[in-house]
């Protein structure tokens, strides 16, 4: 019998996240950085100041850089749905290629067509259309980021569809739903809101450097005054937002709260942890060791991020294999949660219900079909489980998921104290003589892409092995290529995006030593 | 309007973006000619320039041109995609070393120097090649099997299945996939030169261009019509419309031209309009505005082709190595409620054409040329 060789689906893994996490290096700051320009642009508008201009043509060149990279990187996203994860595209596609038919109907055009206008009107339009195009270039960008968070949310919590049996495929039945869903308005939010602290840390650290190197002072105090109250506004958002983002995740991926808190045993008036040393002894969730070398907690943090109650309980990674906790669901009944067994086992009768179903249509059988299709339906919220071969599968990289997610909140909690002290300093015209404050504002940068970074890792790590949430793990969603071929092309883009990471970073390290003066 | 209209509404919209992304392929065609028509440095600056300000309208019509054909047909995007796997990651590393390649070519620090990106820019102009050969296999087939039956089966659950180990790479050994393949690059190159001759007052780019416009036009006809007579006279795929079996048939796109006469009114005010643009603009020397005859004659051509390809029961992915695995436009489509939802969607389509057009011509409003290109205004 054929089987799927279980390397392709690492490679498969690898190549995403590869790809994902270097497009990720360049997205935020198109995000955030496009804001500040179009603040500066208006600035600008309004008062006729040359010196705006100036400053906004600046920052307007090292973001035509970095777009650049940014776009490259992203197109073979799009395409690796078709491309690695065939069965994922047919799977799910019915749903999940609207939004990206829609980001580029309605946000990829706009960004394309806008930021034309943006580098070479200068002298070809007004004033305002010029304005305009620059507004419209990051809404654009804006917009998409959007409709494929619409699309990765979706992943995370599938709502808003139901299973064709005769296509075997998910199908949409409420956009709305997919479109509103709260955990695709947190997740947009949230990831756009801390793309702005990107921009922001970005717009800082060279300014900083400008003031260390006591070069266009004028320049550098204004794009922070504008930067730091951007970036502590997106900071407070983001944070809000996260705890919204956290909230869900306790409702609709529990395992993946559980990895983020390192949480193995289940408990009332759970801790949430500030900092945490995991015990690198612990290999498996079952081997009694104690995960922890070391912790410092909240009592009854967690309990309230996760149920908004103080006291309530939250299921640890052991719970959710092993089951049979109490859990009132939304809608306020008491149910006992399952344990994996159980879920794979009901998995397994899903997928046989859709396989007997497909043989008694074939054979004309209407009455048996109808007895295997209501297996099918019964079963079908564990559908995925039917894929699982150890209940071990089901829990994510504890390890990885748990510091990338204390990482991101830490730095994010320092950004809200850093950004009100650059801003204050900046406005008492005291921080170009702070050699410290400038060097921490250098160490910004890295920070604020290490943070962004982690959040995806906690995203998208924390959730496996599922590609879609108990519908579809990774095993199931991946083409049938040798892993070979992708191996190749896994190492192909790790080239190729390495040269062009390096010599971005290059091309902008040139432009800014340049300067304003040397635009060109 | 039921389901069927729907399918034929989202064929047309795919055969359209894919129309409008053949047409900015003079972006392309105009990369692969920045050696032939570019002599020195601020001539390649030039050419660079003036498609520089429109590459990425087609990069932009390639991804939205996958994403619609995800969101309507997404049978094929796992199919072909995930099937002809070489193929198409060939075709998207071509349009990855493009994205960076104006942006970066001039600027100091850019680590692999002007030259090398300006091979990127001629590398990814060369290789539209491809994406004419992908399309061909639209008419010629491909080797896959589909069985959605296989998803209930634990340790292979892949759906879609390439029969041949090249995943994609044999497309390039059929002669008919590379003829069309020739074609689309040698029509990008006649779009590259009109769009030169329109955009930059420059006498040596301009007598270049034209001296080449008949050289490659030459070509394209060659390579396009040998396609068109073998395709239209040659075995097709067609579908019964009631049991929805698939069997060849014997000259099926030529029967489709003849029994959707809307579909060949269109195609012949193309093609006529492709080779007005061409011979007025060879035939008057003042005459620049070729790029928008044989534009839009290019839009029309391509469109009446892919709905060739899938309307008429016609499978539009047809697979030789099990014929009922082919793809038609009602067994790889999406529901109907998504297509109803996209539907809706689409009437944004008009008005995104509209300011794309406002933008254009806010641009293009006067021509490239060296004074520009000395000048401090921003440019690649």
């Amino acid at each position: 019998m054929e089987t799927l060789d279980l390397t392709l689906v690492d490679w498969s893994r690898a190549q995403f996240a590869l790809t994902a996490i270097y497009h990720w290096l360049f997205v935020p700051l198109t995000l955030g950085l496009g804001v500040i320009i179009s603040v500066m642009e208006t600035y600008y508008y309004k008062t006729g100041d040359e010196e705006w201009k100036r400053i906004t043509k600046f920052w307007m060149k090292l973001f035509g850089i970095n777009f650049a990279v940014g776009v490259a990187t992203g197109i073979i996203l799009e395409f690796e749905f078709g491309t690695n994860w065939s069965n994922y595209s047919w799977f799910v596609g019915d749903i999940f290629g609207a939004p990206l038919a829609i980001e580029g109907i309605m946000a990829f055009f706009m960004e394309s067509t806008f930021i034309a206008v943006m580098f070479f009107g200068w002298n070809k339009v007004s004033k305002k259309f010029h304005l305009a195009a620059t507004w419209l270039t990051v809404i654009g960008a804006t917009i998409s980021a959007l409709w494929i968070l619409v699309a990765n949310a979706w992943m995370q919590f599938p709502d808003g569809m139901h299973f064709n049996p005769d296509t075997v495929r998910n199908e949409m039945a409420d956009f709305w739903a997919v479109l509103f869903s709260p955990v695709a308005m947190y997740k947009f939010f949230h990831t756009v809101t801390s793309s702005w602290i990107v921009g922001s840390a970005f717009v800082i650290a060279v300014s900083a450097w400008f003031l260390l190197k006591k070069r266009e002072l004028n320049l550098a105090k204004r794009s922070i005054r504008i930067a730091a109250l951007f970036g502590l506004l997106g900071t407070l958002l983001t944070a809000f937002t996260g705890d919204g983002s956290a909230w869900q995740v306790a409702q609709k991926q529990p395992m993946k709260l559980a990895a983020m808190e390192g949480m193995y045993q289940g408990q009332q008036k759970a801790g949430l942890i500030i900092v945490g040393v995991l015990n690198p002894s612990k290999k498996t969730y079952d081997d009694g060791i104690d995960p922890f070398l070391f912790n410092i907690k909240v009592p009854g943090l967690l309990s309230l991020m996760a149920n908004r109650k103080l006291d309530s309980y939250v299921p640890g990674v052991n719970d959710l294999i092993d089951g049979g906790y109490p859990l009132v669901t939304k809608q306020g009944d008491s149910l006992i949660t399952l344990s994996a067994e159980q879920k794979m086992e009901k998995g397994k009768l899903a997928v046989q219900g859709l396989k007997e179903y497909k043989l008694a249509k074939t054979a004309g059988n209407d009455s048996l079909a109808k007895v295997y299709l209501a297996q099918l339906e019964e079963n079908f919220p564990y559908f995925g489980y039917g894929y699982i071969k150890e209940k071990k599968e089901l829990v994510p990289n504890v390890p990885l998921t748990f510091y990338t997610f204390h990482l991101m909140v830490m730095i994010g909690m320092y950004f809200i104290l850093f950004f009100i002290l650059a801003w204050y300093m900046n406005k008492k015209n005291t921080l170009h003589s702070q050699k410290w404050m400038l060097g921490l504002s250098m160490l910004g940068l890295p920070l604020a892409y290490i943070s962004s970074e982690c959040g995806w890792i906690v995203a998208e790590v924390g959730r496996q092995p599922w590609v879609i949430q108990d519908i579809m793990p990774v095993n199931m969603a991946v083409s049938q290529i040798s892993a070979g071929s992708v191996m190749t092309t896994f190492i192909l883009f790790a080239v190729l995006f390495t040269v062009l990471l390096v010599s971005e970073v290059s091309i902008m390290i040139k432009q800014i030593k340049k300067g304003p003066e040397g635009l060109n | 309007m039921d389901y069927s209209f729907y399918q034929h509404y989202w064929w047309f919209l795919i055969s359209l973006l894919g129309a409008l992304l053949v047409f900015l392929t003079f972006v392309q065609g105009g990369q692969s000619l920045i050696y032939q028509i570019g002599k020195s440095d601020l001539e390649r600056t030039m050419l660079i320039n003036t498609i520089g300000r429109k590459w990425e309208f087609t990069f932009t019509t390639l991804v939205t041109f996958g994403g619609a054909f995800f969101a309507s047909f997404p049978l094929f995007y796992s199919t072909s995609f995930g099937g002809a796997y070489w193929a198409w990651m060939a075709l998207l590393f071509c349009f990855i070393i493009q994205a960076v390649s104006y942006e970066f070519r001039s600027k100091k620090g850019n680590l692999l120097g002007k030259k090398t990106f300006d091979i990127f820019l001629f590398i990814n102009g060369v290789g539209i090649l491809l994406l004419g050969v992908v399309v061909a296999t639209m008419f010629t087939g491909s080797e896959f099997v589909v069985n959605k039956a296989n998803l209930t089966n634990i340790e292979m659950p892949v759906i879609s299945t390439w029969s041949n180990s090249l995943h994609g790479l044999e497309a390039l050994l059929n002669v008919r996939n590379l003829l069309l393949g020739l074609g689309v690059l040698f029509l990008a190159r006649v779009l590259g030169e009109l769009y030169f001759i329109q955009t930059i007052n420059d006498d040596n780019i301009q007598a270049r261009s034209r001296k080449l416009l008949v050289f490659d036009t030459a070509l394209f006809l060659v390579f396009f019509l040998s396609f068109l007579i073998w395709t239209l006279v040659a075995k097709g795929y067609a579908v019964d419309p009631e049991t929805q079996v698939v069997s060849m048939e014997n000259a099926k796109y030529l029967h489709n031209l003849l029994q959707m006469p809307v579909v060949a009114v269109v195609f012949l005010l193309g093609v006529v309009s492709v080779l007005f643009g061409i011979i007025w603009t060879l035939l008057k020397p003042k005459f620049i505005q070729g790029i928008w005859f044989t534009g839009i004659g290019t839009v029309a051509t391509v469109l009446a082709l892919l709905l060739l390809a899938g309307w008429n029961n016609t499978a539009y992915y047809p697979s030789n190595t099990d014929l009922q695995s082919s793809l038609t436009i009602s067994n790889s489509s999406s529901s109907l409620f998504t297509l109803q939802v996209m539907s809706i969607v689409s009437l944004l389509i008009p008005f995104v054409l509209w300011y794309i057009y406002k933008a254009w011509k806010a641009i293009n409003g006067k021509q490239i040329d060296a004074d520009e290109m000395n000048g401090n205004d921003m440019k690649y």
